[in-house]
Parts: structure tokens; sequence; C-alpha cells
């Protein structure tokens, strides 16, 4: 039941994804791809490798300490997390230029103190802001991992006498192999598709991606094959890295627990010292830029202009329908997987390296012959949103469908338990902590979204996003932080509600 | 002579309380025995570190031992399950027994003990990949490695069949030597076959040891009840 | 079924009561038909004047404006493209969607200014825009050996960036890549538009940015800021104009025509300045508002016509890679 709906998605999946890029394709052009286009591939996967490598050696320590410390504020900062990735690109590069940037509280106390400045600007910036952006999103991926460890293994370990050390190497390690490659694939497909941060931080030309370069194709050449080329070269970067992390993962096999509660032991000693101190610093380097981003907001918030408010609206309608669409279809699609449908895997990843200027305008070109693209703006945008967050939804719920399958899925069968009943009383209570906070992620990213709006935009119906490039474009950057404040405020308030009903109101 | 000593011992979980006061010598065979929910386990569970002492004390030897983290107690635990990692082989499931970081493992002893318990050439095995009874033996083969002086076994051998557990039984009795074995069962058998005294653990109280022959010779009413007498 | 029906028959009659008043669709750029941009008031204006109704699409910047036509081709349901800029023109040109004016109304504009199918509305210089606390450099010799930070835009994704590009190829022609040399060290960052450069200066990570002579005039007008100033060039500073053009296959091609020139009409351009920050192409008879008597008037205006700028874009742009990507 479930293989067969999950091929049938992935199917369905792959034709949205494929099909916009084959529409393009088949448009006029030249479709020559130049050294330049490779010299923009090679700095892109470099930098995205280079930030998932970052992101996801940032985020291990700290899923570390989150998963076996307890102190006030704890619950706070594990859902704070899901923050910094909600952030719409340029607000966020701003933020961090509020800390980091020339005038910025870093470079100001450098210079009080006659040391010398730090710049932001070039690839080392880069990273900084795609880590900025993705490592609390790879903390809460690995920080799953870490509490799906069963209390049985815990147990076993503390009567054994293990040390951390030991804890490390029987359990945490073999935890690692099963979940970081896929969490430093999903950083890597975000950094490889990233355009805007690296070109703003990235300082020049030199800082060229494949996305930049697309973008080029489609609006001052038009050349439509070339863009698709480019696309489809962006895609197979994607493939390969696919492939890369699937030789690297090795499932933990750490079989079925009886949901006994085992804290995680929480060892003395300079251990404690180093955990509190990757957490202050991790606190501090995500609060900066997110501070700086309400104190800029803050004065704009109360001067917000009307066309504000129906946009806020239009963009939490299209999070209400995309979110339930994208986890729906991600959970189908990883109970397939898990149930032996091995090819759906990839595909679920697809979306994440599509680029998103071709997508639309393939989707434009299929639509336009038939009806004003402005018609089908909401049905359009809640369909692009939901395949874009799909995979995101995917890579949370994958590892933890796995193991509820291996574990119980012989149980469910001998009981007969399949279809809703078996969604109901079985998927839906083991996987409620990733389902909701996959439907808050999800939910929040179409809040922050700008996608493909832009070619469908009618005159009414223009979404938060687009609000606030309009308000940057006219000069109004206060109004515009204020707007863009008040849609982290929503997008976080989205993914707050859906991630605490995941955690059924308990402490991650 | 080592004893093993509880003393105003306390626990409560809610409206659940278990007290004792008792001491169990070196080399005994002690059967702890009573109704399900009583607190059988949690009383075992409390000696291997794992529930915290509300009140009392617990000394092995004259020494305190109830602040000590679980690995580091004079003892070893066999649980219902999950005994064993079933990522790792057997073999290193019984290493970590000697060294959690599996350096400093004497594989010859590892093989020996294997021997011992009847399952020599499995070492290389998964988990996974032995029968029920042969895991419990793994999982007691790690125990005599670690040759500690105290033995707790929380009915580890409950799903097995009678034969095998007899056996199993029978070898724990044969290779624990001068250990202090602590069973907690549910089945009278058990405790007539193996444990010389029993612990009656009901009504919020763990009794202390009586001689197992008497105990079902002239059981108390609470253990009456639980025999269906 | 029955409420089907119904629906169908209601849509059908809303559609017959729409099509008695003829609808005129023009495509244009995003910020345009903001709520603070000039769209509302000139759809309002016309409105009353026309007897039909002015629809507005909106399709990101310029340059995505032009691909939106691309992509739509002769099938467009547009009647007219407003916000093109010379840097567009000759590609939008070569589209062949679009008809000839016909029109010859007087313009303001600094250069002379002529073309068949595109009529300019407003028009900007670009320039570097300062605090006036910062003593500008007077042109980009200077400005390459200070030691000031610039922020500019992409000429791949922006057009500002593309204006700036053909700015200094306008100016140094083949010494242009010189130029880009000399300017490597000033640049802060290149960004994908016009608003994170703006914003970024705002913020203060550079001295100057690229923009328009008339920017100051918002903070002056609309905050009351006078802060901001905008470096006249010696070289001169190169233009924007911004163009709008009617479509053969418009089905509405009069109306189209009274729009072009209502556009040009006092009505229309007293409504520019303050709205999209521009010179109005032809100033009307009240004037300019007040405070733009303020901006700094470069006396020398550069600007490539259509077909030359597309000629040298390709050179201009490798020669810009070059220079930078180091």
């Amino acid at each position: 039941m479930a293989r067969r709906a999950g091929a049938l998605i992935a199917a369905g999946l792959a034709a949205l994804t494929l099909g916009p890029v084959a529409v393009v394709m088949m448009q006029a052009g030249e479709g020559m791809l130049s050294s330049a286009d490779l010299a923009a591939l090679r700095f892109t996967v470099v930098q995205a490798a280079l930030s998932s490598l970052a992101s996801v050696a940032c985020a291990v320590p700290l899923a570390r300490a989150l998963a076996r410390r307890r102190f006030p504020g704890r619950g706070l900062l594990v859902t704070a997390l899901g923050a910094p990735f909600l952030l719409p690109v340029i607000v966020a590069v701003l933020g961090l230029l509020a800390v980091f940037g020339r005038a910025g509280v870093v470079n100001t106390a450098l210079r009080g103190l006659g040391l010398p400045e730090v710049s932001i600007f070039g690839l080392g910036g880069v990273v900084l802001a795609h880590v900025f952006l993705n490592m609390p999103l790879a903390t809460r991926m690995i920080l799953q991992g870490w509490q799906a460890v069963p209390a049985e293994r815990l147990r076993l370990a503390q009567s054994l006498g293990f040390g951390p050390r030991h804890v490390w190497q029987h359990i945490e390690v073999p935890m690692l192999r099963d979940v970081l490659p896929g969490t430093a694939l999903a950083v890597f497909a975000i950094c490889l598709t990233s355009f805007a941060v690296v070109l703003i931080l990235g300082g020049g030309p030199a800082a060229t991606t494949v996305e930049l370069a697309i973008y080029q194709a489609v609006r001052f050449e038009f050349d439509l094959t070339r863009a698709a080329l480019l696309a489809l070269m962006q895609v197979g970067t994607c493939g390969l890295a696919v492939a890369v992390a699937s030789f690297f993962a090795l499932p933990a096999g750490f079989g079925a627990g009886l949901d006994r509660s085992a804290d995680l032991p929480a060892p003395d000693g300079w251990r404690r010292i180093s955990d509190a101190g990757v957490i202050a610093l991790a606190t501090l380097f995500l609060a900066g830029p997110l501070l700086a981003v309400a104190l800029r907001g803050a004065p704009g918030l109360l001067a917000l202009p009307v066309s504000v408010w129906p946009a806020l609206a239009a963009s939490l309608l299209v999070a209400v329908l995309a979110a339930p669409l994208a986890v729906g279809a991600a959970l189908a699609l990883a109970l397939a997987r898990a149930q032996g449908l091995g090819w759906v895997g990839p595909i679920a990843m697809l979306p994440m390296a599509g680029s998103q200027l071709v997508l639309g305008t393939g989707l434009f070109l299929l639509v336009f012959p038939f009806v004003s693209p402005a018609t089908v703006a909401l049905p359009v945008t809640v369909l692009v949103t939901a395949i874009m967050a799909l995979p995101f939804a995917y890579r949370i719920l994958a590892p933890q469908a796995q193991v509820l399958v291996t574990d119980y899925g012989r149980l469910a069968a001998s009981l007969g338990l399949s279809g809703w009943p078996a969604l109901r009383l079985l998927v839906l209570p083991r996987l409620r902590r990733p389902l909701g906070f996959a439907l808050g992620l999800t939910g929040a990213l179409a809040v922050g979204d700008l996608g493909v709006i832009a070619l469908f935009a009618a005159e009414q119906g223009a979404t938060l996003p687009l609000v606030i490039s309009r308000l940057m474009g006219a000069y109004r950057m206060t109004q515009a932080a204020g707007a863009a404040l008040l849609l982290v405020i929503a997008a976080f308030g989205l993914f707050w509600m859906c991630d605490r009903w995941g955690r059924g109101g308990t402490e991650a | 002579m080592a004893e093993l000593r509880l003393e105003g011992f306390r626990i409560t979980q809610d409206d659940f309380t278990l007290r004792a006061d008792l001491a169990l010598p070196a080399g005994g065979r002690v059967a702890v025995i009573g109704p399900s929910g009583a607190g059988k386990s949690t009383l075992l569970n409390a000696i291997a570190g794992f529930v915290p002492l509300n009140a009392g004390a617990m000394t092995w030897a004259g020494q305190r031992i109830d602040a000590l983290p679980p690995g580091e107690r004079p003892l070893s635990i066999l649980f219902q399950d999950q005994n064993l990692f079933p990522h790792l082989t057997v073999a290193q499931n019984l290493g970590l027994g000697l060294d959690p970081g599996l350096r400093h493992v004497d594989w010859g002893g590892v093989n020996g003990v294997l021997d011992r318990v009847g399952l020599a050439g499995l070492g290389g095995r998964r988990p996974a990949q032995l029968s029920g009874g042969q895991q419990s033996r793994a999982a007691l083969a790690r125990a005599l490695l670690r040759a500690r002086p105290i033995l707790l076994l929380d009915e580890p051998f409950a799903a097995l069949g009678p034969a095998l557990k007899a056996e199993m039984l029978a070898l724990v009795e044969e290779t624990a030597g001068e250990a202090l074995v602590v069973l907690v069962t549910h089945d009278p058998a058990d405790a007539r076959q193996f444990a010389k005294q029993t612990v009656l653990v009901a009504d919020g109280v763990a009794a202390a040891p009586q001689p197992t022959a008497e105990i079902f010779a002239n059981p108390p009413p609470a253990l009456a009840a639980y025999l269906g007498q | 079924m029955k409420v089907l029906c119904f629906a169908a028959g209601f849509l059908a009659f809303a559609q017959a009561a729409q099509a008695e008043t003829p609808v005129l669709d023009v495509l244009t750029y995003d910020s345009f038909i903001a709520e603070w941009g000039p769209g509302p008031a000139i759809e309002k204006a016309f409105e009353a004047e026309c007897g039909c109704d002015l629809r507005f699409t909106a399709a990101g910047d310029g340059a995505a404006l032009l691909a939106r036509l691309q992509l739509e081709g002769a099938k467009t349901a547009a009647d007219v493209v407003l916000g093109l800029d010379t840097n567009l023109t000759a590609a939008a040109r070569k589209t062949g969607l679009f008809a000839a004016h016909g029109q010859t109304p007087a313009v303001d504009l600094p250069v002379t200014f002529e073309d068949a199918e595109f009529l300019p509305y407003d028009w900007g210089w670009f320039a570097f825009v300062h605090n006036k606390d910062l003593t500008a450099p007077g042109d980009f010799k200077a400005l390459a050996a200070s030691d000031l930070k610039i922020v500019i835009q992409d000429p791949r994704s922006s057009t500002p960036g593309l204006g700036l590009l053909m700015w200094i190829k306008a100016a140094y022609g083949a010494d242009a890549p010189a130029i880009w040399e000399g300017l490597a060290d000033n640049i802060v960052t290149v960004t994908p538009g016009w608003s994170e450069a703006y914003g970024m200066f705002l913020e203060g990570e550079a001295d100057l940015v690229l923009s328009y002579t008339t920017s100051p005039a918002y903070h002056l007008i609309a905050e009351e800021d006078d802060s901001k100033a905008a470096a006249v060039f010696t070289e001169g500073n190169y233009l924007q104009v911004e163009v709008m053009g009617k479509l053969a296959s418009s089905d509405q091609p009069d109306l189209a025509d009274r729009f072009l020139a209502f556009m040009l009409s006092d009505a229309a351009q007293e409504v520019l300045p303050t709205t999209n920050w521009m010179y109005p192409a032809k100033v009307p008879a009240s004037g300019l508002p007040k405070g733009f008597e303020t901006l700094a008037k470069p006396e020398k205006s550069l600007l490539m016509t259509a077909d030359e700028a597309e000629a040298v874009r390709a050179t201009a742009l490798d020669e810009w890679r070059a220079a930078l990507a180091r």
C-alpha cells in the first residue's frame, strides 16, 4: 500500500521537477556552456562542500551538548534553532553584517582595541553565512539521531561502566555514521543552489554560482536551453553528492527500544565545561544576528504599509496548504523507501538541487498556453512551495521511518495493521516528533519563500516576501526591515506551534 | 565475609514505595520473588544503580556503593532483554566487559569464556544471528568475564523454554563460583532449583532472605496469594 | 450540478458585463505597482479619463520583464510593456513583438532620444551616492586611487549593474578593463540587485553605493533627511532611460496609444518623481517637486544607443569578470 503510494508520488515528483526543465530545454537557445560556467560550477561545489562540512562540524558538538545537558532555557534554544533557517536571505545577510560587517559589532570592537579588522567578504564569509543559516538545522537533525538511541542501549552502556569516550565509540559514532551523511547532503544541496548569499558575501564575480549563471541565461540572454543545461548540471552534481553520501552512510542498527526513559550520561569535569562553552558560543553566534534583525525591524513594525497584511494572509495561506502537502508526500516516500523501494530516496532529494527559476519558468510555459498565469498563482505557488520543501521533510522523516519499519514492520504486518489504522495507531504516534518538526519547517519555509511567485504574481495576492522585496526596491528599508521581522515572527510562530505539537508539549 | 547490605533502604516513585533492610552474603544464591508490580525489578535496578535511593544506604563489604555510577559498582547485571549491542559482534560485546574501549582485551580469554558457555567459534557473529538461548549465554559470558563479586539477573532467561532455562541456571550455578547471585523470577521452580535463599517482595517491602525450602513450605499470606494457594 | 450551472452562468454574465468596458493590460516591473509606487495613482487617473479598465501585471524587475515577455511571445495578453531601459531595448526590439508608436512628443531628456518603438517616460543619472560628510571623488580614476569602499550590483542580474558596466565602457572604451582593475580593491562586494546594495550602504558597509542622482531626494522628501548626496563625475554620468512600448499583438491598439500619450501628460509625469524617484521624461507645468532643485546635476551625460549597448555588452561583461575575478 505504502509502496504503491510512494512509487506514485515519486513518479509525480520526478515529472514535476524534471518536466519543466525539459520544457525549458526545448525552447529556443544556443545552449552552449562556456568556460565561465565551468568555473562557476567549480566554485559552487567548493563553497557548498566547505559550507556543508563546516555546518556539520559545528553541529555535532552542539547537538551532543544539547542531547546530554539539561538547563533552563534549553527547550527555547532547541526551538530557536529553527529560526535562522527561516530568515529571508537578505534579512539574514543584513543581520550577519550588523555583527561581522565593516560597521558591525565585531569590527567596531576590534577597532576600539586597536586590532586589525576582519572582513566577512570572500569565501570565508560565504561559509560563515551558510553555517549561520544551516548549522542550526543540521543540529536539529543530528539531535534527533541522539534522541532516537534506545534507552536500553544507554542502560547497557552504563552497566558496563562506559566512560564518555566509550559511549562515543560504541553508540555515538555508529549513530553519526547513520545520520551525518544525510544531514551533510541536505546542507550541501541547500548551499548548491544558494545564490544571493554567495553573491553578496562572495565579494565579486569570482564567487559566481551556477544559479547565477542560470539567472543570466534566462534574464539577459534568454537562452533557455542553456539555462536548462545549467539546471541539469546542478541536479547532476547533487546526484553525485547523493551517491557519495549513501556510500558513507551506515545504518546504526540499534534495534527497537521500549520507550523507557533514560537520559544520556552527562559526564562531569572538563566535558561539562566544554559542553557549556559550546552551547554558549553557539547561542552567541546565532543570537547576535537574530537580535540585529529584531532591532532593525522593531521601528518599522510600527509603520507598516497596509499592503503587508493581505500579503501576510496570502503567505500564511500558502504555508497552511503547502506544508501538509509536502509532509504527507514526504511521509509516503519515506515509508515506501523504508519498505525497500530504494529508488524513491534520490528522487525525494531531487527538488533540492533543482533551480527555482527554471522550475518556475517551465511551469509558466506549461500553464501559459491554457490559462492566464495570474489566475493559477495560488495553486502553482502552493505546489511549487510544497515541492521545494519536500526534500527537507523527507530528510527529517526518512531515518525514523526506517527505524519504524525495521522495528515494528513485522509486528504490524502480523496484526494485519495497514492503511489508515496503521497510520493512526503506529505511524503518527511513533513519528510524531519528526512530523511536527517537518511540518513546522516546511510551513515556515513556505511563509518565507519568494520562489517562483514573482513569475505568476497577480496585481492582488502578493505574498509577504514579495512585498518586502518591493519595499526594499523603493528605498523603504525601515518598513522592509519591519515587514521582515513580521515575516520572521509569523514563520517562527508557525514553526513553534508545529514543533511543539510534535514534541507533545514536552522538552525535546 | 563480605555481604551486600541494605539499611533503611527506601525508594519512592509516585505512589509506590519500596523499603528494605536486609543482607545477602557473598557466594549466596538468592531468588527475589513476589507479585507482578511489587518492585522486584526496581529493587534490582536500585542495587545496580539505575534507580536512586530516596533514603538509606547500600554497602558491599562495608563500603558504601549507593553513590557509585552503575559501571563502577562491584556487580554485573543481565536485563530481561537487550543485553547485547546489535551492531557489534558477539566477541566485541564480550570484550566490552573487559575494556569499553576494546583496546586492552585479552581475546584468548574471551574465547575461553565463550567455550565455557558453549559458544565456541561463534565470536564473529552478530547477536541477531544467534538463537535466544545463545544470546543469553553470550550475555552471561560477558558477566563472567567481568568477574564482579555480585551478579544480578533480572529474569534474563524468562523468554527461554523450561529446559533451556534450567540449563542456563545450571550454567550460572556452575560458573558463578564465589559471586553473590541475585535472581529475580516469577517462577517458583527457578527459586527452588537455583536459590538457597529467597527474598519476598510484596506490599512495599523487600523482606529479609529466608531459606527457600522453608518459605515455600510455609508461605506468608502474600506469597500464598501469589502462588494461588 | 445546479450550483455549478449557476456558477458558470454567473461567470459568463460577469465576463459579459466586464467586456463592455475595454481592458488595457500593462506588463510592468514589480515596484511600479506597489502601494507606494506610481501604479495606483496612474491607474486611477487614466481610468477616470479612458472609460476603461487598466490592469497592471508585474514581473520582477526590468530584466525579468523582458524575459517574461519573451516567454509569452505573440500570445501575450499584454497591450503595453512599461519599464525596460535602453540597455534592454535592442533585445526587446529583436523579439519583433513591438509596434511603432508613431508619436513625437517633446521630451526633456539631457540627450536627444529617438526610437520608433519605445517612448521614454522617466530617466535618471547613475551616480555613486554617499553621506554628505564624505568628500566624494570627482571621477573613476580618483575613486580607484582612493581607499573608499563601494558596493555595486552585478551586471548579470541587475539593471543598475549593467548600467555601470556601460558607463565605464562609454567613458573609457578600450581602457575600461584598467578602470575595473583599479576599482577592484574598492569594491566591498557585488550584490544581485539594487536593494541589497543600497541596504548595505545604509547599514554602513560601504562609503558609496551605485544608485541615482535622485536617490538623495527620497531621503530628503520622504524622510526629511538631507544627509545623502550623489557624486558627479567629470567623465559624465551614464543615463538610465526607462521606456515603454506598444505590442503589435494588442487587441486595444487605440487604447494603448492613448495610454502611451497619457504617460507623458502632466497627470502621469507629476506622479513619477516622488513615487519612482526618477526625473520625469517631460517636466510637468507644475515643475519638479520641491527638493529636486538640491540634487547634483552632471554637466555631461553619457548614453549608448540601444544597438551600441547590445554590441558591447558581451565584451564588457568579459572584461569586468576578468578584472574582478581574482
